[in-house]
């Protein structure tokens, strides 16, 4: 035992040593944004200029996981010994080659191009998923075992009993960061509870909300971080099999993933008898193929046994029948990388942060009309005005904020006369929305709500997977609704219907998907009923014309006309 | 065929019936695919995501030699095809063009990146130009929210489009030979330090 011990050990050790060698450090943004913006570039100036002027030496050019601010990548971050961080933004390869020759060469930095760290938008974070993004190499495991890791697997295998490690999550406070924020700790003690030796534990990395990229992000810049997690799950709960289930849509997080499950392996991390002792653990990957219900328990476990990914009536809860039969448990990825940190630090450390009953941080991935997007994790409880006016910079343009949306196709609007609530589980269940997975999307003026409502309902009506009839052709009614009222088509009559039909598949769907399907019209209804009421027609008027019944295809609809009046109602509702 | 067989029991064994001549290199690269699942029935839509590498496109052939390989019934591995939206059962143009009609792109203007494609190139939305040099279709969100509104060209990330920059980006595109079919790995920065 005590030789996988020194093992860690050694390699923390040795890897600081060498990182510690130089005197610089230049940490380059290597996420899918900052590439796609050319960081590739960037980097290869600054490369090419330390190798060219002999510094190589001296300055080490590492790529790391995403820094947060999208909007203003690539970023790249300069560190040195003994001095404060400088941050630069929309670095390009001449910005590039200047910070290589006149602050890694010269020692001044180029303030032009400089992003103060005291911004709000990283100064206002509370970084516990995210503590390694931006710092660590996402393709070495020696870099994050150097930045604390594995170190948590290590003491619970070697320190701690499984039913002590269930009440360490227990006591943190931990709830399901996938949406539903069930309590982590409750779950993880049923499965343990399961008498079977073929359980299985499950990260659901399936992250369908459109808007949400949180999971994506953990997964290809901190892949241990989420084995590491399921790792500790495995052994407090005596699971012998781990699954990832990854969209087919994230190519980049599935290599990084089975890279470091290949680098985990090497190093016993991952296998049979991990440190030494009885404990064993394996982790697959699996791929999913585009089906949003796949992210249901019941329809993930189908895919990844291959079938078809509908879902199936609970109870029996996965943690009872799971898997072929067995007791398994499905955690968000964004939950399972709580779990390292939180039994690094302690459950009290971790309860401290966040509100009475939603603690710890949340991941969001902040889009839309905003100066600043990007990914930002922050304690729960936070104002959603915090968010946007300080951490987001305001909507830009000269426009005002008129709702933001969270949860996805699951969620609401949150108008702008509720822009102090804090975020947390339960002040945006009260609101009519829910927290979700973590997409916050901020629309200004310029979006007309009824429009919001039909792009979530055309969603939910593509992605129903046909197995239960009220979502299957609720959700196809409900659009077709819609697009009567935004087509003009739609009299009073027609919104009773649209209110009436959101109960029924609320209240009868078989899974998630339907039952919450009808959140977005509710919501939006609720807050800004005018601007459906200014689409109304009066009876009789809507059929004019027409060759058939109501929501024929090819009406006189005009969306832009429609889009015009919706913003005009929305003016009027503000 | 009215059995479903138990996923994981299947031992390794070779297709009961080749299709294809075995000169043709694809069904070498399917069979070491099938190999490495070990014709396990469990891992269909790894086999079937393998089948779209390699051929492009689902056809109704491949798809009963897969069947046979898993030993699973047609019906099965129908069924599963058609459940997910990645499988297409046609093949794709040349150039792809995938437009995220994700929430924040869909706040920024999607609606205006698919018309702008579709008028320039008369490529119908989610579909095929008739010559096969382009396909327009729509993603669900691929996760670039930061971006939006974005676009793929062949894999690769056009930032913060505008109908006329997506447009200059396909104009390039298609004045190029065919995109390799893992474009996308060109999106990736991963120096392989495994």
């Amino acid at each position: 035992m005590s030789n996988h011990e020194v093992d860690l050990f050694d390699i923390a050790h040795k890897e600081r040593e060498e990182q510690s060698a130089f005197r610089r450090t230049v940490l380059c943004c290597g996420s899918t944004a900052c590439l796609s913006g050319g960081a590739q570039a960037a980097m290869d100036a600054i490369q090419g200029v330390v190798t060219e002027k002999g510094m190589a030496q001296d300055v080490r050019v590492v790529a790391t996981g995403c820094m947060g601010l999208c909007s203003r990548g690539p970023l790249v971050k300069v560190r040195t010994r003994g001095e404060e961080d400088v941050l630069y933004a929309d670095v390009d390869a001449g910005t590039g080659r200047r910070i290589a020759e006149e602050h890694l060469g010269a020692g001044k930095p180029v303030e032009e191009a400089q992003l103060s760290l005291q911004h709000p938008f990283f100064a206002r974070q509370v970084r516990v998923v995210l503590e390694n993004m931006g710092e660590i190499d996402p393709n070495r495991i020696e870099d994050y075992i150097a930045h604390g890791g594995y170190r948590a697997l290590r003491d619970a295998v070697t320190t701690m009993t499984p039913a002590g490690v269930v009440g360490v999550v227990q006591r943190s406070g931990l709830r399901g960061r996938g949406g539903g924020g069930y309590p982590a700790g409750s779950k993880w003690a049923l499965l343990a509870k399961a008498t079977s030796d073929q359980k299985s534990i499950i990260a659901n990395g399936d992250e369908g909300d459109p808007g949400a990229y949180m999971d994506r992000t953990v997964m290809e810049d901190d892949p241990h971080r989420v084995l590491e997690g399921m790792a500790i799950a495995a052994f407090a709960t005596g699971a012998v099999k781990g699954y990832i289930y990854v969209r087919a849509e994230y190519p980049v997080a599935v290599r990084r993933l089975e890279q470091a499950i290949r680098q985990a392996k090497r190093h016993k991390l991952l296998g049979k008898n991990i440190f030494g002792g009885e404990f064993s653990f394996d982790v697959e990957i699996r791929i999913g193929a585009g089906a949003f219900v796949c992210g249901e328990e019941t329809a993930l476990m189908a895919s990844i046994m291959g079938q078809r990914g509908t879902p199936v009536l609970r109870p029996p809860y996965p943690t009872e029948r799971g898997l072929w039969g067995h007791p398994s448990m499905i955690n968000n990825v964004e939950t399972l990388a709580n779990v390292p940190t939180i039994l690094r630090r302690g459950a009290d450390w971790f309860a401290d942060i966040g509100t009475e009953t939603s603690r710890g941080t949340k991941v969001f991935a902040l889009a839309g009309k905003l100066q600043n997007t990007g990914l930002i994790e922050v304690p729960m409880g936070i104002t959603l005005r915090e968010i946007i006016e300080e951490i987001g910079g305001g909507v830009p343009g000269g426009k005002t904020f008129k709702a933001a949306q969270t949860g996805g196709p699951s969620g609401g609007c949150i108008p702008v006369k509720h822009i102090d609530t804090p975020m947390d589980y339960d002040s945006l269940m009260a609101l009519g929305s829910i927290m979700g997975s973590g997409g916050l999307i901020v629309m200004d003026d310029d979006v007309a709500m009824p429009e919001v409502a039909r792009f979530f309902m055309r969603f939910c009506m593509d992605e129903s997977c046909g197995k239960c009839l009220p979502c299957r052709a609720g959700t196809n009614e409900m659009h077709e609704l819609l697009e009567a009222l935004i087509g003009g088509r739609g009299t009073a009559a027609t919104l009773v219907r649209l209110e009436t039909l959101c109960d029924v598949v609320r209240t009868n769907s078989l899974c998630g998907l339907g039952q919450t399907a009808p959140n977005p019209v509710l919501s939006t209804l609720h807050y800004f009923r005018s601007e459906y009421e200014a689409l109304l027609v009066p009876e009789g008027a809507h059929l004019a014309g027409l060759p058939g019944a109501h929501g024929a295809p090819g009406a006189p609809g005009a969306p832009g006309a429609a889009g015009a009046s919706g913003q005009a109602a929305g003016e009027r509702s503000a | 065929m009215s059995v479903l067989p138990t996923p994981g029991a299947g031992a390794p064994r070779p297709p009961r019936s080749p299709e294809r001549p075995a000169d043709d290199p694809r069904v070498a690269l399917l069979t070491t695919q099938l190999k490495k699942v070990r014709y396990r029935a469990d891992a269909l839509i790894d086999v079937l995501h393998a089948v779209q590498d390699i051929y492009g496109y689902l056809s109704p052939d491949v798809l009963t030699t897969v069947a046979d390989a898993l030993e699973l019934p047609p019906s099965r591995v129908q069924g599963v095809a058609t459940f997910y939206h990645l499988f297409s059962f046609e093949p794709r143009g040349d150039h792809i063009c995938t437009v995220c009609t994700g929430t924040a792109c869909f706040v920024k203007g999607a609606d205006a990146l698919l018309e702008g494609v579709t008028d320039t190139f008369g490529v119908p939305k989610g579909g095929t130009k008739e010559d096969r040099s382009l396909s327009l279709l729509e993603a669900r969100c691929i996760g670039s929210c930061g971006l939006a509104p974005a676009a793929l060209v062949d894999g690769v990330i056009v930032a913060k489009a505008t109908p006329e920059r997506l447009v200059e980006a396909l104009r390039t595109a298609l004045a190029t030979a065919p995109a390799a079919a893992d474009a996308a790995e060109a999106t990736d920065a991963d120096g392989g330090a495994a």
